[in-house]
């Protein structure tokens, strides 16, 4: 058997997601975003929903998320993505509309926009990676940093004195009655992915569903933020902040 | 909803929502503030989302609204928001990313007074604000001010044609009087919401998915972090502000063609004013009126032209002395502009403006 026999298409077992374009990703080594950004891709590209989508991005690190999934897509500025999102999906009820947002974006300048939108129970889905950090702006304290973790703005550790307390935004939107699938994942292993991956079609499938919004977070890593290497990342991650942000699905509307 | 015009005896507020539902508006986003909450109550109580489908949305603040603005504009729809100058003043971040992302869409300004909370009395003191930008960059936005509820009304449509024209948010600059009072009104002719595929043919640049599979991504954005390219973003959009300047001026003259002195003034201002004159010309003094419609772009040659003929410019605003600005740019010096305003939501009455002539006219004299 030759090499080119092998390379044939009945023998593919894996393949870059065909809406994932070639652009190289300005993602460091070991970021959580580029698994994510996989995910979404290869979930509107198996719903069919290409030309029916509109992706909102964020200010913080998934700012550039529109140079690298080939779908319509609008920049919003810092936290207001799911006010931009509550229009296009109004306007176009027929589009698959999604937010993708950090957790500087969505739990602090944006709090007030991804509340209400979910109140509202707006048929969308807003796609929430918490990294416990500010990534893009070099590593400050987040909303969402936990209780005495080092960062830049915070080089002693989180002090709730201080600093107040991390911010749990996934249980305050399971509480509300707009919400129909409030998930929490993460992406470090295999299982993982696939769980993610299953979390996100979900959530799309409801929203186009009009069953209300949908909030999908995903405990992500910084590596550059946590000054840690990939490997030591994921593992911090798993030893620290499940701990806290507890993975699993907070509100299913099917299963009430 | 009646096919043919409409007459209606409206406030301001309630005009503005009625054109809206005619011209083919997609959708409504606001928040409730003193003096224009008429306009998204009347929007509630006439219900268009059962006849012509356009949204209407009680956002959680002016910055959702403006930021609603932008994303449905971004899609190619004819979207609107109103508010008054202190939430104006909080959606000034969203109405710089609309202009440097080219998203257009429709903002009106029914003014109180300032600073701060300031007043829910009228005001013209946003002017500045309006005709500058208003938020972080270089950019501007088109703005009308009307002087009467027909103009409410008539302006929706004009706002709505330039912002799409141009690629650019347009602003009607109102103020609590015009929001408020109470005029007959001809309603516009009722045209239906564009389809999808007239919305695709119009805006080609729109961000929907319509026809994703024939063409490359659409991404509306303001972000540029190359410097060259940046620039020449940015040249691109003085560009168009330059031929928007070229081919937008819009204005009214009254009785300008043989008078000595006359009165520029906008909104609320130059309806005043309109009295003033009558009652200068009964004390023998020929006044004109030059009321800009466009604040921005602003009829500077037109003043210009007008400073070779007559001895003396009195600038009308309801305000602490904003337009006088770009009046007396306009005059380069060549005669008096003197300026006349009142504060803290009190207007002028025509019989202080009289005064203001005849000082103006002494002024001139000497």
């Amino acid at each position: 058997m030759t090499r080119e026999d092998i390379i044939q298409p009945e023998n593919l077992v894996y393949q870059k997601p065909r809406l994932l374009n070639d652009m190289t990703m300005h993602y460091c080594p070991g970021c959580s975003h580029g698994v994510v950004h996989k995910l979404i891709a290869e979930v509107i590209d198996e719903m069919g929903m290409q030309d029916h989508s509109i992706g909102i991005s964020p200010v913080g690190c998934g700012v550039f998320a529109y140079r690298y999934i080939d779908i319509d897509w609008q920049e919003a500025a810092h936290g207001r993505a799911p006010a931009l999102a509550t229009a296009c999906k109004r306007l176009w009820p027929d589009r698959l509309v999604f937010t993708y947002q950090g957790d500087g974006d969505l739990a602090a300048i944006g709090t007030a926009e991804t509340i209400h939108a979910l109140n509202r129970g707006e048929n969308i889905t807003i796609i929430y990676i918490n990294n416990a950090i500010y990534g893009m702006t070099g590593g400050q304290m987040a909303p969402t940093t936990l209780e005495g973790m080092k960062t830049v703005t915070c080089p002693y550790g989180r002090d709730p004195k201080i600093h107040g307390y991390p911010l749990n935004m996934s249980e305050i939107a399971a509480q509300l009655k707009g919400t129909a699938y409030v998930s929490r994942q993460s992406v470090h292993s295999v299982p993982a992915i696939r769980k993610a991956k299953k979390a996100i079609r979900k959530a799309f499938e409801l929203s186009m569903q009009g069953k209300g919004s949908n909030l999908i977070e995903i405990v992500a890593t910084c590596s550059s933020g946590w000054k840690l290497p990939p490997v030591k990342a994921n593992k911090w991650m798993e030893e620290n902040m499940f701990d806290f942000y507890k993975v699993g699905d907070l509100k299913d509307i099917d299963k009430e | 909803m009646k096919e043919e015009n409409e007459i209606l005896l409206l406030k301001g507020n309630e005009a503005i929502a009625r054109a809206a539902i005619r011209c083919g508006c997609d959708g409504y986003f606001g928040y409730p503030i003193t003096p224009q909450s008429e306009v998204l109550e009347t929007l509630a109580e006439l219900k268009p989302w059962e006849t012509t489908g356009m949204v209407v949305v009680q956002a959680e603040s002016e910055v959702a609204s403006i930021n609603m603005l932008y994303g449905g504009g971004g899609t190619g729809k004819r979207v609107m928001t109103s508010s008054a100058s202190p939430g104006i003043a909080l959606m000034q971040e969203g109405i710089s990313y609309m202009a440097g992302a080219e998203v257009p869409g429709l903002i009106v300004n029914v003014q109180r007074g300032g600073p701060g909370l300031g007043t829910i009395q009228p005001s013209q003191s946003d002017y500045n604000q309006a005709t500058r930008g208003g938020g972080n960059g270089d950019y501007n936005v088109i703005v009308l001010a009307p002087a009467s509820v027909q103009e409410m009304a008539d302006f929706v449509d004009l706002a709505f044609t330039l912002a799409f024209k141009y690629r650019n948010p347009a602003m009607i600059l109102s103020d609590g009087v015009i929001g408020q009072m109470m005029e007959k009104v001809v309603l516009p002719p009722a045209k239906p919401r564009r389809t999808e595929e007239e919305i695709a043919r119009e805006c080609p640049w729109a961000s929907n998915g319509h026809g994703l599979k024939q063409r490359k991504p659409q991404v509306i954005t303001s972000l540029e972090l190359q410097p060259d390219i940046m620039e020449e973003r940015n040249r691109h959009l003085q560009a168009k502000y330059k031929l928007i300047q070229e081919n937008e001026v819009r204005y009214e003259t009254h009785c300008t063609d043989d008078a000595d002195y006359v009165i520029v003034a906008f909104g609320s201002a130059a309806r005043i004013s309109q009295k003033a004159i009558e009652i200068a010309h009964e004390k023998g003094l020929k006044v004109g009126l030059f009321r800009p419609i466009t604040l921005w772009p602003f009829p500077e040659k037109e003043i210009r032209e007008l400073s070779h003929r007559v001895k003396g410019f009195l600038v009308v605003e309801i305000n602490a002395g904003q337009m006088v600005f770009d009046v007396r740019l306009a005059a380069e010096g060549r005669i008096p502009v003197n300026q006349y305003g009142r504060l803290g939501g009190i207007v002028p009455s025509p019989d202080e403006i009289v005064d203001e002539l005849f000082k103006l006219a002494e002024q001139a004299k000497a």
